[in-house]
Order: C-alpha cells, then sequence, then structure tokens
C-alpha cells in the first residue's frame, strides 16, 4: 500500500508495495498517458516526475513512491499548455506518439534544471528515451524552441512569436 | 483535370445530413438496382462506411480509411478530400475506419496499410470523392438560386454564385444535397490550383499525442477486463506438453490460469501482476523440430541451397554464362541477419466477446484480418466482429498479423470476460515474424572501362509470400525476396539474378521497405566495390551505368548536389552514396561518416526523393527522418540470434535502438517530377545502409559484406 499525489491529487493505493508505479498508474489509477515500453528502464516511454525528478516508473516500486509528488504528462499542465507541450506541437515533433509522453517528461525536467541546455545536455539526457520513428531531430528542436520561449518570459508568449517566424 | 464514372453511394443522415461513401467494385448496373443511391437514403439510416459526413449544424466527419501508425495517415488523408471539397482546413472531425472492404487501399485490394501506398493508393479515389461532395453541394446551391451549375464556385466552406457574389455556407445546403443523385462524372482540380495538397502541414493528431490523450491499442480498458500476460514456447513451433500452474493460481491477482496450444496465459486484473505470476508456472514443452537450430545451421541451409535450387529471377544478354574467370571477375558474399520490429508499443489486443458477437481494440495495420481471423476464432460471422482500430505505437510490418489478435480472441471466449493481451519487451522480441535474413554471392565481370560487363547475383532467403499470401509465388521466385535485386537500373550486357527459397522454420514477415532493406544495401555496396577497384568517383560510376533522364539520375545528382559531392570534407570523415527505388519512388542519400572509438558514427545524411506530387511535404521529410533513424538502427546494431531455435535477444539492452545522440543531422531535397504520388513511409530506408557501409569503406579500405556493421569484419 502507497499514498501519493498524483499530479496535485492525494491517491491511497492498495496493490503490492513491489508493483512498479506504471501499472499501478495505469492499471489502478486509471491514466493511461504514461507507456508501457522495455519493463527494464531502457526506453523512457514510462518517464514520470517523482517530486521533480524524471523517474522510469516501470522500474520504480509504488512503495518508494509513498508520500511522493507525482506527476504523468496528463499532469504535467492543465490544459496541455506546458512550454515543451507548446514547443512540441509548435514542431511538428511526435509521428507514432507512443513514446513522446516519456520524451516530453524528460525534457521538461532537463528544461528546468538546465534552461538553456547545449546539444551535448540534450544527449545526455535524452538518449535515454527511445523513438522508433526517429523524431530525434525533431525533439531536439522542440527542446531549444522551449529554452527560448522560457528564457522569453515563462508565459507561452517566446513560442508564439517562433512559431510565426 | 480528370474526369471519371463513380460508384458513389450517397445517403440523408439522422437530422438532415449528407452522407457520401463509394462502393468500390461494385458495378453500375447494382448500384442502380440497389437502391442505395440517390434519394433512397433518405431512410436517415447511419450509413456505416460512409467517407465523408456533414451535417446542417455545421459538423463534418471524415473517415480515416488507413492506419494512424506514425506516418501521418490521419492528417494526409483529410487533405486530399478537404482539397476537393473545398473544405476549410481543420474544420472537420476525423474517425479511423471500421473494418469493411469499403475501405480497402485501391493499390492493394484489401484494407490494410502498408506497401507505402496511403497515398499512392488513395490519392485518386479521395479527391474523386471530395470533389464529387462538392459538386452535389453546387448542384444544391443551383437548385436553389436556379442558375446553372456553372455560374457557381466554391471558396472553404462556401458556395459562390461568381455574378452576383451571393454565397451559401455548405452546412446549409448538405440536408438538400443528401436528396441529390451522385454526379455522372466528376472533375478534379488540375494542380495548380491545389491550395492544400503539396503545403507543408501540420499533423492532426500532435495535441493529443502531447498530452497523454491519444489512446493506443494498449490502452483499452472495456469494464470487467482481464490481462493476460503468456508464456509461450520458447522454440518456433514448439507446442505445450504440461503445465504446473498450482503457484501461479495463489499468486496475488491472478483470476485464471488458461492453457493454449502454443503456450500458456495467466489473467489478472492488472497486468503486472498476471506477468509476475507467469514466472511461477512450471512448464514442460514439446519444444517441436527447430530445438537444436541455430546461426551456423541456418547459414548452412543458405549455403547449400544456393548451390542447388537457385532459380533464375531476371537474365540479360548471356546471364551467368558470361562471367569471365580471369582476373576482371570480382567476386563476394554478403549476409543480412533476421531483424524484429520492436514498435516502441509492444503487441498487444483485446477482444470481448459475448453471445451477442465480438468487440476488439487493436493497433492494427489489417483490420479486414483482425476481423476475419476473430471471427474464425470465436466461431461467428464476421459481421458480428466489430474492430476499434486504434492509434498504433509502430508499425512497420509488424502489425499486418494477427497472432496477438487470436490470443486475445481466444482468451476472451475461454474466460467469459474481456481479456487484453500485452506482450512483454523480451515477448516481443522473441515471438516476432522477423525480416528475414539473406545470404548473397556476387560476381561481376568488369571490362576495359571499369564497369560491369556481366552481373551475377545469387540470393538465398526465406520466404514472406509463401505463408502471407502463397499466390504471390510464381516459378519458386518470391517478388519480395527479390525486390531492389532483380530489378535494379544499372544497365549491364549480361545480368543474371537468381532465388533459391529456404525456410529454416523462423516465422518471417514485412518488416519496412521488405526485402529493399537488404537487396539494396547488397546491390549498391557490391557495386562501389566495382566502382572503387575501377577507380572511378562512385556518383560517376553510376551515372554511367543509369539511363541519362531516368528519375534515378535525378535524385542521385541532387544528393550529390546538396552534398557538395566532390568538396571538401571533414578531417578523418569520408562519405558514401547509395541509390535505390522502392515503392513507387526514388531516393538517393549521402552519408557522412567517421570512427570514434573503434565505432561508426553517422554525422550526416543528404537524401534526395522523388515521391512524384508530395501531398504533405512535411509528413515526407519526417518519413525521411523517421526511414533513416530505421536503418541506422538496423545497420549498426540489427541482429537477431538463434540458439536452440530460440531468439537470444531481448531487449532494448541486447537489441539496441539508435538514440538522439546517435541521430545523424539529416537534409532533405524533394525532388519534383510532376508525377502522380509514389510512396514515402519506407523508399527513405533502402539507400542508408549502403551509403554509410560505402563511406566507412572509403574510409578503412574494407568493404562491408555483412549486416549490422562490425569495423575489422573483413581485415
Amino acid at each position: 500500500m502507497a499514498t501519493l499525489t498524483i499530479n496535485g491529487r492525494s491517491v491511497t493505493l492498495e496493490v503490492a508495495d513491489n508493483m512498479p508505479l506504471l501499472w499501478a498508474i495505469r492499471d489502478y489509477i486509471g491514466l493511461t498517458g504514461t507507456k508501457f515500453g522495455c519493463g527494464a528502464g531502457l526506453c523512457g516511454a514510462c518517464t514520470v516526475h517523482v517530486d521533480g525528478e524524471a523517474t522510469r516508473s516501470c522500474i520504480t516500486p509504488v512503495a518508494s513512491a509513498d508520500g511522493k509528488e507525482v506527476t504523468t504528462i496528463e499532469g504535467l499542465s492543465s490544459a496541455g499548455d506546458h512550454p515543451v507541450q507548446l514547443a512540441w506541437v509548435a514542431e511538428d515533433a511526435p509521428q507514432c506518439g507512443y513514446c513522446q509522453s516519456g520524451q516530453i517528461m524528460q525534457a521538461a525536467a532537463l528544461l528546468a534544471d538546465t534552461p538553456d541546455p547545449s546539444d551535448e545536455d540534450i544527449d545526455r539526457a535524452m538518449k535515454g528515451n527511445l523513438c522508433r520513428c526517429g523524431t530525434y531531430n525533431q525533439i531536439r528542436a522542440a527542446i531549444k524552441h522551449a529554452s527560448r520561449a522560457n528564457m522569453a518570459g515563462n508565459d507561452g508568449q517566446g513560442i508564439d512569436k517562433e512559431v510565426s517566424a | 483535370m480528370t474526369t471519371r464514372r463513380q460508384f458513389l453511394k450517397v445517403s440523408a443522415a439522422v437530422g438532415g445530413g449528407l452522407l457520401v461513401g463509394f462502393r468500390f467494385g461494385a458495378p453500375e448496373s447494382a448500384m442502380a438496382a440497389d437502391g442505395t443511391s440517390g434519394a433512397s437514403g433518405a431512410s436517415g439510416v447511419f450509413e456505416p462506411n460512409a467517407w465523408i459526413e456533414m451535417h446542417p449544424d455545421g459538423r463534418t466527419m471524415l473517415t480515416i480509411s488507413g492506419s494512424e501508425m506514425g506516418q501521418g495517415a490521419m492528417t494526409v488523408i483529410p487533405m486530399m478530400i478537404a482539397e476537393e471539397l473545398d473544405l476549410p482546413w481543420g474544420e472537420f472531425d476525423t474517425r479511423f475506419a471500421p473494418a469493411d472492404e469499403a475501405y480497402a487501399n485501391p493499390a492493394l485490394g484489401s484494407q490494410v496499410t502498408g506497401g507505402s501506398a496511403t497515398v499512392r493508393g488513395f490519392y485518386t479515389k479521395l479527391r474523386e470523392v471530395g470533389a464529387a461532395t462538392r459538386e452535389m453541394l453546387m448542384q444544391a446551391a443551383a437548385n436553389r438560386w436556379d442558375v446553372p451549375l456553372t455560374d457557381l464556385r466554391t471558396e472553404p466552406g462556401v458556395v459562390v454564385h461568381t455574378a452576383t457574389g451571393r454565397q451559401v455556407e455548405y452546412k446549409d445546403l448538405v440536408a438538400d444535397a443528401a436528396q441529390l443523385e451522385p454526379p455522372e462524372e466528376v472533375f478534379t482540380k488540375d494542380r495548380k490550383d491545389f491550395r492544400i495538397i503539396g503545403k507543408p502541414t501540420k499533423r492532426l493528431d500532435t495535441p493529443q499525442k502531447v498530452t497523454g490523450q491519444a489512446d493506443f491499442g494498449i490502452d483499452a480498458r472495456p469494464d470487467g477486463l482481464l490481462q493476460a500476460s503468456i508464456e509461450r514456447c520458447p522454440v518456433f513451433g514448439g507446442k505445450l506438453k504440461s503445465v504446473d500452474a498450482d503457484e501461479a493460481r495463489k499468486a496475488d491477482g491472478v483470476e485464471d490460469v488458461i492453457e493454449l496450444e502454443h503456450g500458456v496465459a495467466v489473467l489478472a486484473r492488472d497486468w503486472w501482476s498476471a506477468d509476475q505470476a507467469r514466472g511461477k508456472l512450471s512448464i514442460e514443452w514439446d519444444e517441436g523440430d527447430l530445438a537444436d537450430l541455430d546461426d551456423e545451421a541456418i547459414d548452412a541451409q543458405f549455403q547449400e541451397r544456393i548451390k542447388k535450387d537457385a532459380r533464375s529471377a531476371r537474365t540479360e544478354g548471356r546471364g551467368a554464362d558470361a562471367l569471365g574467370s580471369d582476373e576482371n571477375t570480382h567476386s563476394a558474399t554478403y549476409r543480412v541477419p533476421y531483424l524484429a520490429h520492436t514498435t516502441m508499443e509492444p503487441m498487444n489486443a483485446t477482444a470481448s466477446v459475448t453471445d451477442d458477437g465480438v468487440t476488439l481494440w487493436v493497433p492494427t495495420q489489417a483490420p479486414g484480418s483482425v476481423q476475419q481471423v476473430a471471427a474464425e476464432v470465436a466461431g461467428v460471422d464476421k459481421e458480428k466482429v466489430t474492430v476499434h482500430t486504434t492509434f498504433l505505437g509502430g508499425g512497420f510490418g509488424r502489425r499486418f498479423e494477427t497472432d496477438f489478435v487470436r490470443e486475445a480472441v481466444e482468451l476472451s471466449k475461454r474466460a467469459g470476460r474481456p481479456v487484453k493481451v500485452i506482450y512483454s519487451r523480451p515477448d516481443d522480441v522473441r515471438h516476432d515474424f522477423y525480416r528475414p535474413a539473406a545470404y548473397n554471392e556476387l560476381s561481376a565481370t568488369l571490362g576495359d572501362d571499369g564497369l560491369p560487363v556481366t552481373w551475377v547475383h545469387r540470393i538465398a532467403s526465406p520466404s514472406i509470400w509463401s505463408r502471407v499470401a502463397p499466390g504471390m509465388v510464381k516459378d519458386g521466385i518470391d517478388p519480395a525476396a527479390i525486390e531492389g535485386a532483380a530489378d535494379h537500373p544499372y544497365q549491364i550486357e549480361n545480368i543474371a539474378v537468381s532465388y533459391a527459397q529456404v525456410d529454416p522454420g523462423i516465422p518471417v514477415g514485412f518488416w519496412r521497405s521488405v526485402g529493399h532493406s537488404h537487396n539494396a544495401y547488397i546491390v549498391e555496396s557490391f557495386l562501389d566495390e566495382l566502382a572503387r577497384r575501377a577507380d572511378v568517383d562512385p556518383v560517376e560510376y553510376r551515372l554511367q551505368l543509369l539511363e541519362g533522364d531516368s528519375r534515378h539520375v535525378g535524385v542521385l545528382k541532387r544528393a550529390a548536389e546538396m552534398a557538395d559531392w566532390g568538396g571538401e570534407v571533414p578531417e578523418g570523415r569520408a562519405r558514401g552514396v547509395a541509390l535505390a527505388k522502392s515503392f513507387g519512388s526514388y531516393c538517393a542519400q549521402v552519408a557522412e561518416v567517421s570512427i570514434e572509438d573503434g565505432k561508426p558514427r553517422v554525422h550526416k545524411v543528404w537524401c534526395a526523393l522523388d515521391c512524384g506530387i508530395a501531398v504533405n511535404p512535411a509528413g515526407v521529410e519526417r518519413q525521411v527522418h523517421s526511414s533513416i533513424a530505421y536503418g541506422l538502427t538496423a545497420a549498426l546494431f540489427g541482429k537477431i540470434t538463434i540458439k536452440n531455435g530460440r531468439v537470444q535477444e531481448q531487449n532494448f539492452n541486447d537489441y539496441q535502438a539508435v538514440s538522439i545522440d546517435q541521430m545523424p543531422e539529416v537534409e532533405v531535397g524533394i525532388v519534383d517530377s510532376g508525377q502522380p504520388p509514389g510512396g514515402v513511409g519506407e523508399p527513405g530506408l533502402p539507400p542508408l545502409a549502403p551509403a554509410v557501409v560505402n563511406a566507412l569503406a572509403s574510409l578503412t579500405g574494407k568493404p562491408i559484406r555483412r549486416l549490422p556493421i562490425e569495423l575489422g569484419d573483413e581485415a
């Protein structure tokens, strides 16, 4: 059993302590935006934030999230307007889209720590998030886009400028 | 502008809306006789295979007849309809088509998404249905205003009387239009009048894909759902002998354990509990005939069969008889391995079998096959099977198959509840239908000018079509095994290409670009070996062997131009080139590589693609990036290893995929030949591996004759 905050809501999960957070989120809380890709922390599709840290939920026992704040793709913003989401739309980044929740959560954590990431920073932070459709160049562009928007004022205004530019 | 007789079906929707559908293949007389056209549709019954639904309140619904697996079907299909219907872009909803022959892709003859055929196949039909609908709306306005049709035109969403400027919105015409006969002839636009086709257009599904709202198959959650993890016999073709499931049954959350012919399924409320309990099964397998099979034995089969059973796929001039035996003959052996697909979304299917029929939620490239298989397994008529095609978390050919559907339907039937089968990643890697391995022997005799006079290529590999549609295999030749090899464009006096079908027992299936995925690598790499031997620049060498003004030449020259071929290359780097035609499109790529810590690094790829009219150039560009990433993964890492009849790899640690730090910069040049659309989802893949290995070979001086690339392999 674990009690945690998910997207701002307190939830008590009566499941096995060693159930991965991923499956508690998907099968018991019913939020399916977080994806199963490998079950072994090798692809990043299941990435969520635990107390703000990008975390592979498929290898995180639910008990270890007890008392913590978990954010999933559904909770990243209230209206899909987090700067990273807006940048993803502006760069038309997804293809099949399956890995993109994890990509976006990973990128949001990167930008929270490193507001103006270099290419090397992006490689380091994002190389554990696989995409079989090959959207990597668009993801890189979208991260830089969100970074510029953040620096221009964290209200999405900068993004609008980028879109029209 | 084209003019065609239509097989349109028009009817009225509840509330006075307009429904426009196609009757593919229906004879005209049947159309007239069955009373489904024109006003007879005014019964108000929903027409399930409509393409376009327009309602008086302004809502428009377009049916997406291809699966959305990342390639952009959900965007490009509306582009083709909206262009001719003159629909304001984005002012419509979409739905994925149900399983229905009406949605068969005209290029493929069935309702499947693949073969890079969505745009190619639907380009004419969808523009025609759009144009016909527009014409009916105009006719409704003409009747209302009592003016000739020719006095009217449309602007997005409205019919305009040209002389007076009087306008009426489509929504105010749909009820009248629903009472009209469909037009006898349909006029589609000239290319110069396109306002949507040819414009880089953003995907319509992005907002739901960045918020976690897009529903993939794995997200289906019907009431009462059980989730299944299945232990399948690890040896191909093996069967369940016996199982002791006592421990598994006692495990937390487990609701059922069901024995299948090829494995044992554990069912629980959540998938993880099922998967955990699966580890407690004690199983004895009948491993069958393949329990000793390994890569060496497979290679030996290839080598034996290529000597005995190679059949001619193409002969020009004197064929192999013209092969010289002197020092002007160059020979090489090329090998490629079996490959898994590893879509990001593991295989899954959800089925609910009840007394009323079967309902399925499946990420599938073949809704019709899903329906057929479900009907067979459940023992019901096809009409009782409803298929909800969800978003696909990647397809790449794996989702043509229905193995996971069969399992879900059988389990739901036996459990009496809805069941979702999810493959773990190791299940997904170890129970695939693999890209066939291939063994190739090549020889070429060069003339005094260094160009080949004789080209001999023998291929030994398993056959995909022999399983999928045996009728496709004629005289022992599987067209998928020889594509890109038998039909290479180089003008050589004597050519002999032959194929020996070998079936070691490993299941094989379609994998992005199919036979081209290996044959382009082999042909283009061997050709570069010849160019190096002749000491001729590889672009120049190809140009000398190609027809002067062909589309092949067009893309080759464009790629060379984009890359400034022959210009300065950064220290420590080299470039390679390759050319391939596949799925109706022509593609040339230049790759710039270096060797870092003994490993290949691809810095940049320049890609020229002639895919005819590029309906969505933004989508075309993305598909090139995608093909390059998929092809590079195979070239650098892709290898399925068989030992004791089992696949040894199991997850992304030992079956790696290219990551962001390994992704090259990509520059795409779309060559506008003005031809009808060719394929886009696959043609960017075949030239990638040879462009990369040719670049590496010019760095090391050694050809790379097997994939994945291992530097020093040929030392």
